[in-house]
């Protein structure tokens, strides 16, 4: 016990030393309270060990994971939202200031931050018309096919590859407006001017089916486990008492996939939140801002204008929008599972 | 829609002409969504072997439409007459890639340790810190799932230059363990479920340690599941871009960023572009091809109970 405190205040002791020494002396990075956190969780961990014995041996499965995301994430986080109260560009020489609410004010009124928010609502929707098509492809390989495994892999394939592979191979060769293979296919079936990014609501739909086409495996495959979890009896009773394809599958399958269902969906919801890749590869937001999602406007923000005061004040707020709708979400989805069954 | 009638209309064949059209519905189907799964694959790959004319004239098949030239893959330095010779954009292709591969195997390993200790200390023991009990402390865990990269990416970007870890692939390898731990503890909880209890409490009382149990009885049976999770975090980490791109610029550069960058750049050079993509998306499509029994069980853990 007094080993481990005695180390445990020491180290903390240090790190008060370092601060303190930084604004005097004058450290040439902040790195030294990196060790000595690191070596701060090894002495709590010994500590443990030594002062609980066998309770101390179970906390040491988890310390190390909780120490490491703490230090990860909240600390940032918490660092993050005092940033957002500051005007930071750091292009300039002046350095962060305070601020306050001003940047706040800003974003309420920045309508490209607005348009982004929309965007994300779309992309979002968009998880729906992914879902029939991967529930379609689950339930084409859950036929009776040959060559179930062959058609595996290569319905899993996009999902291997980098998105930003994927944005040159289909969005900027592919889908290129003079010889593109894409292009030329869309002149074909009577598109005069198959320009798929320069208007902005065929740009987001391309941007849609680019994701789509590396995402869409992710639900598929899931779709396909809950599918093939399914017990093949109560598809047989459904048939011996006269359901017909159609019936059975409105009325036996759907249902029973349900909890699987919305897993899946709200797991690809989460994900596309975070979409941002693809958009700041191939179109870099525009045509003027039409494509943006939040994320990659935010990069765009400290990218070209280097304002990292004002970035973090929209990334903080999509990150309160984000967690309230999660919640709403599982909450919603788990009341919907309840109800149905 | 008929998806339905895929399904079952196999185990009910009502006549001939019915089960015929019913199978070349599905067949078309299949082969229609292989082709466009691979049809971008195909167009990158023989595009590397394309000429400008072959390019703006739309040619799709190698040696019927034109004869492949190496153009592509010597810009890079990797077509067999320019191997042996010295060539800067192969060097700076095959840092890159190193880049990738120590950042990617690092950040899953680590994720792969400190996850698969919380997760079975959590389907094993019960916890109490303060007020959080086991139920919150998984809950903690997986919800940094929804947070996105680029809360943080601004808050690290400022943290990492006070602290000199910018630019460095350590930096990026802490942040891909914090972005994959979710999910192999996601996974590995799953895994940990599976595992009788009974097995431990045997080893218990032959005298093992809480630890010496862990890693003597339970680690071996969970390997199959930490095979998965590493691959599944492979994966995200390989095809990581945005972090990169803001954390990195010439040290720790990854292939996604390079690709990136290059497509900015003056006039695409398609055929150039066309092999830098090839050469980027090889190592997964292998992967992927190899391992893809341990992918899908990653990405099916906990979904279906």
């Amino acid at each position: 016990m007094a080993i481990a405190t005695l180390g445990l205040l020491a180290v903390i002791a240090i790190q008060i030393l370092y601060k303190t020494e930084v604004d005097t002396i004058g450290f040439e990075t902040w790195r030294p309270v990196v060790y000595a956190y690191v070596l701060w969780g090894v002495a709590l961990g010994v500590g443990q060990v030594l002062t609980r014995g066998e309770d101390g041996q179970r906390a040491l499965f988890l310390l190390p994971a909780l120490l490491f995301t703490i230090a990860m994430v909240i600390f940032p986080t918490l660092f993050g939202f005092y940033i957002a109260l500051t005007d930071w560009n750091l292009s300039s020489f002046s350095g962060r200031k305070f601020n306050g609410l001003d940047n706040f004010w800003q974003m309420l009124a920045d309508p490209y931050y607005r348009n982004a928010l929309l965007n994300m609502v779309l992309y979002v929707l968009a998880v729906l018309v992914e879902y029939v098509i991967a529930f379609g492809l689950a339930l084409l390989l859950n036929a009776q096919i040959k060559a179930r495994k062959f058609f595996r892999v290569v319905f899993l394939m996009p999902l291997m590859l980098s998105p930003v592979a994927v944005s040159w191979m289909i969005g900027k060769s592919l889908m290129e407006y003079r010889f593109g293979p894409a292009a030329a296919l869309a002149r074909q079936l009577g598109w005069e001017n198959p320009a798929f990014f320069s208007n902005p609501i065929t740009a987001r739909i391309s941007i849609m089916v680019l994701d789509a086409w590396t995402f869409i495996p992710f639900m598929m495959i899931m779709l396909l486990a809950g599918l093939q979890a399914m017990s093949r009896e109560v598809l047989e009773a459904a048939r011996v008492d006269g359901a017909n394809a159609w019936q059975t599958f409105w009325q036996v399958t759907f249902p029973l996939m349900l909890p699987v269902s919305v897993t899946a969906i709200i797991l690809r919801i989460i994900f596309k939140l975070k979409l941002a890749d693809i958009i700041i590869t191939v179109t870099s937001g525009g045509p003027g801002g039409a494509t943006d999602s939040v994320s990659s406007f935010i990069y765009r923000e400290y990218r070209d204008r280097s304002n990292v005061g004002y970035g973090t004040m929209l990334a903080m707020a999509y990150l309160i929008i984000i967690i309230v709708f999660v919640t709403w979400l599982l909450k919603a989805a788990n009341r919907f599972v309840r109800n149905v069954n | 829609m008929s998806v339905q009638t895929t399904d079952y209309a196999a185990s009910e064949i009502r006549s001939p002409a019915s089960f015929v059209a019913n199978r070349v519905f599905i067949y078309g189907a299949l082969v229609f969504w292989a082709f466009i799964c691979l049809f971008p694959i195909y167009w990158t790959i023989t595009t590397s072997f394309k000429t400008a004319v072959d390019v703006t004239q739309g040619h799709l098949i190698p040696f019927v439409d034109f004869q492949p030239d190496w153009k592509g893959w010597r810009s890079l330095g990797l077509s067999p007459d320019s191997i042996f010779r010295t060539s800067t954009v192969r060097d700076e292709f095959i840092k890159r890639f190193m880049n990738s591969v120590i950042t990617s195997v690092g950040a899953s390993s680590l994720a792969i340790v400190i996850g698969s200790l919380a997760a079975y200390g959590l389907t094993r023991y019960r916890y109490k810190f303060g007020w959080f009990k086991n139920q919150d402390i998984s809950f903690f865990f997986l919800s940094q799932l929804i947070l996105p990269p680029v809360v943080l990416a601004l808050p690290f970007l400022v943290l990492y230059r006070e602290v000199g870890m910018l630019d460095t692939r350590i930096g990026l390898i802490l942040l891909y363990t914090l972005m994959v731990l979710p999910i192999v503890i996601w996974i590995m909880r799953d895994q940990f479920n599976s595992i009788p209890v009974e097995l431990e409490e045997a080893a218990l009382v032959d005298g093992l340690s809480i630890w010496g149990a862990f890693f003597r009885i339970v680690m071996p049976i969970a390997l199959p599941g930490m095979v998965a999770a590493f691959i599944l975090a492979m994966v995200l980490c390989w095809n990581e871009y945005f972090f990169a791109a803001l954390l990195t610029s010439t040290d720790a550069k990854t292939i996604p960023v390079m690709v990136a960058s290059q497509t900015g750049s003056q006039g695409i050079n398609w055929w150039s572009m066309a092999a830098l993509a090839t050469a980027a998306i090889t190592p997964l499509a292998v992967i992927g091809i190899a391992l893809e029994r341990y992918l899908i069980m990653g990405m099916t853990a906990g979904a279906v109970k």
